[in-house]
């Protein structure tokens, strides 16, 4: 079975359909990457899968279980992570209490315990520590453990999103525009992450990306989508070469 | 510049780890110890007064320094905890159990009005707080069999287990535990997941709710416990005060408790304590200029609040980190010494509007 | 309550209403224009009614001639805050924000308080005498308030639609950066939002200063003017216009079937409404864009 079946999936902000009846579906194991010149809805189906926007019809389903029903905060709980576009991460805490907090759908909370902190919950917080460091290893962070995320640097606080999201053990990452402001060579470090994470951790990844060459390196099917709708599907040669991508990135006279 | 390498995950759990901040922490603690000997009863009282403020800060630190909550009507959940406790006290209900009962239905109240704003945006909770407290203000005044209107009530003394707590160094005592309790819970409390998760929605909604979090049981989760603590420390308070009246709980002590957390320094627990000890000493501050100022300025009623307001604003244009911001600068300056560079410190601004859609 | 009475608690509640709108249409204009919500309008108006004051009686100017000193005055004053203080925050948390606006109220108030005294004081204005018609008796400063406010959201509307600077301004508050690259000078048009913003609230501020009277008191009428657009729904200016008729007609009856909680009927009325529904009645506010 598909880990993600999209299925005639429409967002419309007033009358403006940002998607329109997109369909595709995501194989375990894989990597999956969407393009599309800008406002193409890239980000949109990322923002409808995480409930962030409302879609108007069609259906989302994560191994058979419709994510449309879902409030946002429990479509993690299945295990579905993302990062975002712009970089969403808590600012004001250091690094490590941003990935622990990656780790929230994995824990157990009470306040009061909390509060009192009896011996449950600091044998909790050990727990969560190990699988953050495991994290921490594999992206080779351990040295911005206890920064604060606002004096780091734009390429820093990339991975550390990218880290967050993988403390959730999602099964399916949503990762959008990982190599964006990212210099050759963290693009180059991005890239061997992705297939780390690909194939150490088996996460299946859908990722939006401008970067043909990473895209390339690491994608196994591409999907390029334009004004709301999909016009091709299929690997990296295959919809660089289709007429009507080459269209709506050149323009008709091409 | 000082690094800890640390050798066990329990020495980022715990909370006072570097020696300097046990030996500041310990010093506080023995000296508030000593008070009793080293003050007399009129100024122990004082401190007990500042002890309930301190307290109330710690309440509003919780929901708008680390939840991120703002909210100009704390004083509401002050004075219903000084009202519940002190009707329970005076119909007979021994002292702590009055004290939670007071706690307990300031954070219910806290919690329901958690609920109703936390779709709210920003600003929308804001005024929804300022105009509760305003409602609750009149509310108490119209209650008048229960609390007196607005001739107020008479607060009976403490009692504790039958024995009665008459003498000030008695009071202080208690009072600082109750503060110690708190300020130690809280403390807890942020080093755990629900404290996280609370810090995860003052920073991005968005990105915390992808994660798992369940933006508005944290919210609610911050109001309880922060009106719970402000309404413990009305119950202290009101003994200190011995006459409640509605007035007493106005926008003014909102505002009051807002400074303490914006100067202290949003987002910091020593910060609510440091800014209570501001705002306790502001009032002597002014007194003692006002023997420098010109006559006619000195007699002026709106002075205080006119100073009042001034540094707060002052500490939100110039030194939006507060004291405590002030005091990590300071303390790199003089680890860093001569290497010190102000740009670490220049925060990047985050402009609005580019993208935002409706 | 007879039939005559209805009729004019709610022509009452009406001009109450305006006033009320006066005041709101400044702070939305604010906050459309920089997403910061000035909770020291009120204050404003207080302070826009003392200066009418000082410049028609206490220098003996006369109504008129005070009148529009005064409100240029607060244009000006109204600039000055931006420049000077509100821009400096650009980039802060929303919630300093707030903080900051709350302190300078509670600092004009303040010095207000000590340059005025606290003290009511009463601005005679050309409008005291009463008016009758089918068995209704209204001041004329009650309907003059109507008239104002119409006469004013019909002059910005022009304003903002018809004039290259009232259409730059619009620019300027749906996308700031887009507004910076077509060369519109962003910081000089904010500061004229607060400029006409404090001048409209100095206008209301000295229409009703007839029914208020004069002291430093009359910035709580900032606040409920705050519920009234909240219940309208903050973002869009006829949303927040209707907020404020609906606050200002319920009031006065109200007061009527419930005194004990005479006067904060305004505020229950917002807590009512926000609990129904979080955004207010036309909701028109922003999320941020991930």
């Amino acid at each position: 079975m598909s880990t993600l079946t999209v299925d005639g999936l429409t967002v419309a902000f007033g009358g403006i359909k940002a998607l329109d009846e997109v369909s595709f579906h995501v194989e375990p194991g894989e990597v999956f990457a969407i393009i599309g010149p800008n406002g193409a809805g890239k980000s949109t189906i990322f923002n409808a899968i995480s409930r962030i926007y409302t879609a108007r019809a069609g259906s989302i389903r994560f191994h058979g279980r419709e994510i449309l029903e879902l409030p946002p905060h429990e479509v993690v709980r299945l295990g579905i992570a993302r990062t975002f576009q712009n970089i969403e991460l808590f600012e004001k805490a250091t690094v490590l209490q941003n990935l622990l907090v990656g780790r929230h759908s994995r824990v157990r909370r009470s306040a009061w315990r909390e509060f009192l902190f009896l011996p449950g919950v600091r044998r909790g917080e050990r727990a969560a520590r190990r699988k953050v460091e495991e994290i921490l290893d594999l992206l080779d962070m351990q040295h911005l453990r206890d920064a604060l995320v606002c004096d780091l640097p734009y390429g820093a606080r990339k991975n550390v999103e990218l880290a967050r999201a993988l403390c959730a053990e999602p099964e399916l990452l949503l990762l959008d525009e990982p190599a964006s402001g990212l210099n050759p060579e963290e693009t180059a470090d991005m890239s061997f992450w992705l297939k780390d994470i690909k194939e150490e951790l088996g996460v299946t990844i859908v990722m939006v990306e401008h970067d043909m060459n990473l895209v390339g390196r690491i994608a196994n099917r591409v999907m390029a989508l334009a004004g709301g709708r999909v016009l091709s599907v299929g690997s990296v040669e295959e919809v660089q070469s289709n007429e009507r991508v080459q269209t709506a990135y050149l323009g008709a006279a091409a | 510049m000082r690094v800890l390498f640390k050798t066990s995950y329990d020495q980022d759990i715990d909370l006072l780890v570097l020696p300097g901040e046990r030996m500041r922490v310990g010093a506080l603690i023995a000296l508030a110890i000593l008070a009793p000997l080293l003050l007399s009863s009129y100024y122990l009282s004082e401190l007990a007064i500042f002890f309930s403020f301190a307290l109330a800060g710690i309440g509003l630190m919780v929901l708008t320094g680390f939840s991120g909550q703002v909210s100009f009507g704390h004083a509401a959940f002050v004075g219903i905890g000084a009202y519940v406790h002190a009707v329970l006290v005076a119909r007979g209900v021994p002292f702590p159990l009055a004290l939670a009962a007071a706690g307990l239905l300031a954070g219910g109240v806290g919690a329901a009005l958690g609920r109703a704003v936390s779709a709210m945006h920003g600003f929308y909770l804001a005024i929804a707080t300022l105009a509760f407290s305003i409602v609750m203000e009149t509310v108490i005044g119209a209650m008048e069999p229960v609390t007196g209107g607005h001739m107020g009530m008479p607060v009976p003394g403490i009692a504790l287990f039958g024995v009665a707590l008459e003498e000030a160094w008695q009071q202080h005592y208690l009072y600082l535990a109750v503060l110690l309790f708190f300020v130690w819970g809280v403390a807890n409390l942020m080093r755990a997941p629900t404290g996280r998760a609370m810090i995860a929605v003052r920073d991005s909604e968005t990105s915390a709710r992808s994660l798992g979090i369940d933006v508005r049981s944290a919210k609610m989760t911050a109001f309880f416990v922060s009106a719970l603590i402000a309404g413990v420390a009305g119950g202290l308070l009101a003994h200190q005060l011995q006459y409640l009246s509605p007035e007493t709980f106005g926008v003014g002590m909102s505002l009051k408790l807002m400074l303490m957390i914006v100067v202290g320094g949003l987002g910091s627990i020593s910060g609510a304590i440091f800014g209570a000890v501001f705002v306790s000493f502001l009032p002597n501050a002014i007194d003692a200029l006002r023997a420098l100022m010109p006559d006619g300025l000195v007699s002026q009623a709106g002075l205080e609040s006119f100073i009042f307001g001034a540094f707060i604003a002052a500490f939100i244009i110039f030194e939006p980190d507060g004291l405590h911001g002030r005091w990590r600068k300071l303390r790199l300056f003089l680890e860093t010494y001569p290497y010190y560079k102000r740009a670490t410190f220049i925060r990047q601004k985050r402009y609005l509007k580019t993208g935002r859609f409706r | 309550m007879e039939m005559s009475d209805v009729a004019q608690l709610s022509l009452i509640g009406v001009s109450q209403g305006c006033g009320y709108a006066l005041v709101a249409l400044g702070f939305v204009f604010i906050y459309r224009a920089t997403e910061i919500v000035n909770f020291a309008h009120g204050e404003l108006m207080m302070l826009g009614a003392f200066t009418v004051l000082t410049f028609a009686e206490l220098l003996g100017l006369g109504f008129w001639l005070g009148a529009a000193l005064g409100i240029l005055s607060l244009g000006v004053f109204g600039y000055l805050l931006d420049a000077v203080v509100m821009r400096r925050v650009i980039g802060e948390s929303q919630a300093s924000v707030f903080i900051l606006t709350v302190a300078l109220g509670l600092m004009l108030k303040a010095l207000a308080g000590m340059i005025w005294g606290y003290g009511a004081r009463s601005l005679p204005s050309p409008f005291q005498t009463d008016v009758h018609f089918g068995g209704i008796v209204i001041g004329l400063d009650r309907i003059a308030v109507i008239l104002a406010t119409v006469l004013i959201c019909g002059l910005l509307w022009l304003f903002f639609s018809r004039t290259r600077l009232g259409l730059a301004i619009q620019a300027a508050s749906q996308n700031q950066l887009a507004a910076y690259y077509s060369r519109i000078p962003v910081k000089r048009l904010v500061s004229l939002v607060w400029a006409i913003a404090a001048m409209v609230a100095a206008v209301a501020g000295l229409m009703m200063a007839p029914v208020t009277q004069v002291d430093t008191e009359m910035s709580l009428f900032g606040i409920k003017a705050f519920a009234g657009a909240v219940v309208g729904g903050f973002g869009s200016i006829p949303g927040a216009l209707m907020g404020c008729l609906i606050i200002g007609v319920a009031e006065p009856f109200l007061d009527y079937a419930f005194p004990p909680l005479k006067g904060v009927y305004a505020y229950i009325l917002m807590l009512a409404v926000l609990f129904v529904r979080p955004e207010g009645l036309i909701p028109q506010t922003y999320q941020k864009k991930v």
